[in-house]
């Protein structure tokens, strides 16, 4: 008997942390597959990046052809059609920065996205026909590839830096 | 008790007198630019490394437009917000200025009227600009696109607005020593001076003390950002535990070791060092490597 008391607490305590952690988590199941599916996208973005850059910094062994298969994926991916990733509503501001650093602005009237998206084509494109012809024609292409990267994440996703 | 009322006036009038004397706007000697040529292409990466782009080009411009020094960027700090004049060469801006006058800002924070400038210009950081460097780079700024941008006030609040003060915070926290005190290879002399007279990292990357100086025991450490939004990480190399490759070949692309690329203010930071040579963007990476 002289239990119940702790028992009740800790029943109402776990009970209260519980629901904080379900609310928390619950977020539309379609929002979290969208956030889910861009995130993706970007890790293959990183995943060939990673290739030209390692051989850019010398710290893979210069190879033509994977070079270029690499600059050629990140064309394909910067082509792809995204409209169902980037769903109106799934920005930080309305889900938390757990959930995504996507800020709302990119869905606002005057939001220069998709200009920003079209340079990345292009420099992805500039490197696919840089990447095979040696090391430094590949070095050359990287600088503006990564201010591709860096011009949407300047103003389009949130940053503590 | 009169005799010892009139001692205290005494002491208080001597007081003010050094106070103000003190705290007078300060200013370059003419001696330090004789004989000395101003080379427009080597000003050109004076004012890259200075980062004078990421605040004085009008906020949102790229590439070429960052050229056009019309000013703009708003600053918010605890002591209020503080709006980035122009400086292109017009008459809005440093139009009729010579290089005493830059050299007065840069070395002194004082300005043409001899008023001391609001520390959110990084005089703290320019003050060990080599005389050269300040010259070449006048030479280069004549050169830019002029803009007629009117320069908008900023918004600071009693008592910060009574620049007097500025001179006592000037006697508190500027040191005309280096914080990296031995540099004994060219490369990292080369590295120091890139960070601490020209690159100014440390304004965002070094916590500040109650008056808004920086610590120099915690330099580069990581600091709460200005604005109130979240933290601006350290790059000290117990904080950053990247290679001197991977900084150097940060600050030229914007990727980190990971193949995420940078976000916020630091694309603009990396718009600027993707302008220097790959020698000097080491020569930073070995001076962060230095640090303690």
């Amino acid at each position: 008997m002289k239990l119940t008391f702790p028992l009740i607490g800790g029943l109402l305590v776990a009970g209260l942390i519980s629901t904080v952690a379900i609310s928390q988590n619950s977020i539309d199941p379609g929002h979290a597959k969208a956030i889910d599916a861009r995130q993706s996208h970007m890790r293959l973005n990183s995943f060939n990046l990673g290739l030209l850059g390692g051989m850019a910094k010398g710290e893979i062994d210069y190879n033509a052809d994977a070079a270029t298969a690499a600059a050629e994926n990140l064309v394909a991916l910067s082509r792809m059609d995204e409209s169902r990733y980037w769903l109106p509503g799934t920005d930080m501001e309305t889900l938390g920065k757990e959930q995504t650093e996507a800020l709302a602005k990119i869905w606002a009237d005057d939001s220069e996205i998709g200009e920003r998206m079209k340079t990345m084509t292009e420099t992805s494109a500039a490197m696919a026909a840089a990447a095979g012809g040696g090391i430094e024609s590949l070095r050359g292409a990287m600088g503006p590839l990564g201010k591709a990267c860096g011009g949407c994440h300047e103003d389009y996703r949130t940053s503590d830096d | 008790m009169a005799k010892f009322l009139r001692y205290l006036i005494i002491l208080a009038v001597f007081g003010a007198l050094v106070f103000w004397y003190l705290t007078r706007p300060q200013q370059a000697g003419s001696a330090l630019f004789e004989g000395l040529q101003g080379a427009p292409e080597r000003g050109e990466n004076v004012f890259w490394a200075g980062g004078c782009a990421s605040c004085h080009a009008a906020p949102g411009a790229k590439e070429d437009a960052r050229l056009v020094l019309a000013g703009g960027y708003r600053m918010i700090s605890p002591f209020g917000t503080f709006v980035a004049p122009n400086i292109s060469p017009s008459a809005e801006g440093l139009a009729g200025w010579n290089v005493q006058d830059l050299a007065n800002a840069l070395l002194h924070g004082t300005s043409p009227e001899g008023r001391h400038y609001y520390p959110a210009f990084p005089y703290g950081t320019y003050q060990h600009m080599e005389a050269q460097d300040i010259v070449d780079l006048k030479a280069f700024m004549d050169t830019l696109p002029p803009s007629d941008v009117a320069n908008t006030p900023h918004e600071v609040g009693f008592p910060f607005t009574v620049t007097r003060g500025i001179g006592l915070w000037k006697l508190l926290n500027l040191s005309p020593d280096w914080v990296l005190e031995d540099a004994d290879t060219p490369e990292l002399a080369r590295g120091r001076y890139l960070v601490e007279a020209l690159g100014h990292c440390a304004e965002c990357h070094t916590p500040r003390d109650m008056t808004g100086g920086l610590d120099h025991s915690q330099w580069m450490t990581g600091a709460p950002n200005p604005s109130g939004k979240g933290r601006i990480p350290g790059i000290s190399p117990d904080k950053l535990d990247w290679s001197a490759t991977d900084i150097a070949y940060y600050l030229e692309t914007g990727l980190t070791p990971d193949y995420d690329s940078a976000g916020g203010q630091m694309v603009s930071v990396i718009a600027n060092m993707g302008h220097l040579s790959k020698e000097d963007r080491s020569a930073i990476a070995t001076y962060l490597k230095a640090l303690p």
